[in-house]
């Protein structure tokens, strides 16, 4: 009797089966896994990418809850179509402080890897309160509640810690002055240098929905006008093997 | 294998029995099978062929160097080269000479609408008909110019933005801060009046005092405003952010900064040009300036 024939013994247990099973799986899917973490091209290396500064990561925070993700990815794929409508194809780099990442596989709306800049604070609001107002053939849902929610900003610090866990690089000093930061981005008035130092000069410090108070459309339009706009492109250089 | 059978113990059986039952052994069909070989095949070939395998530092590149991110930067160079010609010839013409060449007309206009489509519908309207704070670029009433020449600097430079240093720039004063609310309700009639019926037609008279002491200068005496500075014209009934008496009121009193962004970061020349002779060529487009 050959090897082959003793699979008998194999489907006669179930066990014995079920931990085979898992065995095969479990190595099928180190390989197409593990390499990400070890090869070094998986993640490029570009000038310009930072930790998203509080007031920033509490609208991300407000995207997943709303699950903004489920209509709008965040992801441009390497195609002529999309590099034209959207900008420059995302890189890994760009998503690497995201935990987790957000490029979603549904486009009931467009892709918002690139949409930071792209419109002006007052289109947002607009678009947020009512977005058939700017674009009337739009399907998507009033956020107009988000304007009237005021936040504390009490725990982002927390949350800074947390993803700080999993890799995001805050320093102490950026978690000890979160809440301060936090209120500084929202208002142009505010003593904001330390943000700017923590997070560097690109930062935009404005009032996003032009209201007294950090509301939640003040972080979320902070994040959204974020998205895309921190990679230079002039230091990136395409890997051959990509 | 295929033989016909009556009886059932004189099938071919695979040996196995479970409780008394016996398996056939009944042989896969040979299409099946040499698909099924030729899939594992081809998997082989495929991962020698395209990237595929990981090494050390990187995966194996794979015998034909393919690369989704070559692959885009030669399709869009690709079509770069095929429009190189027409789009230096658009980007090195005289504005006001685009309309007369009716190919690069027509090829402005096409690529203009893939532009406006892509980049200004979001605000405009992918109609271009705009919505409230967002112009109409489709009537003959322009804020800043409507010939193809003011169309151009309106679009490469944006207005009142931070970005660009030659952005058109105005700004209302918030007049809740300088005038009375008395002088803000008479004004404010006094400029329906203008195009139209007052709310109040007894605050007219002393409206317009209020008018030509302070808005008169940029909106001008007549009320016809003043396209250098952006000031709206106040006797049509063309309002961007609306011409009833309340939205007159939060006007006046706060004042308006309807910003747009500049585009010649984001966009080339030609392309500058195509979507300005797209806009021009909605139907209130003037002819040039003399």
């Amino acid at each position: 009797m050959g090897i082959l024939d003793k699979h008998k013994v194999i489907e006669t247990n179930a066990t014995l089966l079920l931990i085979l099973s898992f065995l095969v799986v479990t190595i099928g899917g180190l390989v197409q896994i593990v390499p990400l973490f070890y090869l070094e091209n998986t993640i490029e290396k570009v000038e310009g990418m930072r930790p998203y500064t509080p007031l920033e990561l509490a609208g991300r925070d407000v995207y997943l809850r709303e699950g903004c993700y489920v209509c709008h990815s965040q992801m441009i794929r390497p195609m002529r179509d999309e590099v034209e409508r959207y900008g420059h194809y995302s890189l890994a780099a760009e998503s690497m402080y995201d935990h987790p990442f957000q490029w979603g596989s549904k486009r009931t709306g467009p892709d918002l890897a690139r949409v930071g800049g792209r419109y002006s604070d007052d289109w947002h609001v607009d678009h947020l309160r009512d977005p058939q107002s700017v674009v009337p053939e739009s399907v998507m849902p009033k956020y107009g509640f988000l304007e009237a929610t005021l936040l504390e900003g009490e725990h982002i610090g927390d949350v800074m810690k947390t993803n700080g866990f999993v890799g995001v690089p805050y320093t102490d000093d950026m978690i000890e002055a979160a809440r301060a930061d936090f209120r500084a981005q929202a208002d142009p008035d505010s003593d904001f240098d330390g943000l700017l130092e923590r997070y560097g000069e690109a930062v935009n410090v404005r009032n996003f929905d032009g209201q007294p108070g950090v509301s939640e459309a003040d972080a979320l339009i902070a994040y959204l006008q974020v998205l895309g706009t921190m990679v230079d492109f002039s230091t990136f250089t395409p890997d051959a093997s990509r | 294998m295929n033989k016909k059978q009556d009886d059932d113990l004189d099938y071919e059986t695979t040996g196995h029995e479970w409780d008394g039952i016996k398996e056939y052994n009944k042989p896969l069909p040979r299409w099946w099978l040499w698909t099924f070989y030729a899939c594992i095949v081809w998997a082989v070939l495929y991962s020698i062929a395209y990237p595929a395998w990981p090494g050390i530092k990187s995966a194996t590149p794979g015998l034909l160097g393919f690369s989704t991110r070559a692959q885009v930067v030669e399709e869009i160079a690709r079509f770069e080269e095929a429009n190189a010609e027409i789009n230096t010839q658009l980007a090195s013409v005289e504005l006001t000479e685009i309309a007369q060449d009716p190919n690069l007309n027509q090829y402005a206009q096409n690529a203009g609408g893939a532009v406006f489509r892509t980049w200004c519908a979001q605000c405009h309207g992918s109609g271009a008909a705009g919505a409230k704070g967002y112009p109409n670029l489709l009537d003959d009433d322009w804020l800043w110019g409507g010939d193809i020449e003011a169309i151009h600097t309106t679009i490469a430079h944006g207005i009142r933005n931070e970005e660009d240093l030659d952005a058109r720039y105005s700004e209302m004063p918030a007049f809740g801060e300088l005038l009375e609310p008395d002088e803000i309700t008479q004004a404010v009639n006094y400029v329906m009046s203008l195009s139209g019926e007052p709310q109040d037609a007894s605050m007219v008279a002393a409206g317009e005092a209020v008018y030509l002491d302070n808005c008169a200068a940029c909106h001008m005496d007549d009320g016809t405003g003043d396209r250098w500075q952006g000031a709206p014209n106040l006797t049509d009934a063309i309002w961007l952010y609306g011409g009833d008496y309340d939205t007159l009121v939060e006007t006046v009193t706060y004042s308006r900064f309807g910003v747009m962004p500049p585009w010649t970061e984001r966009l080339s020349e030609a392309e500058i040009r195509a979507v300005a002779t797209y806009v021009h060529g909605l139907g209130g487009g003037e002819a040039p300036v003399e």
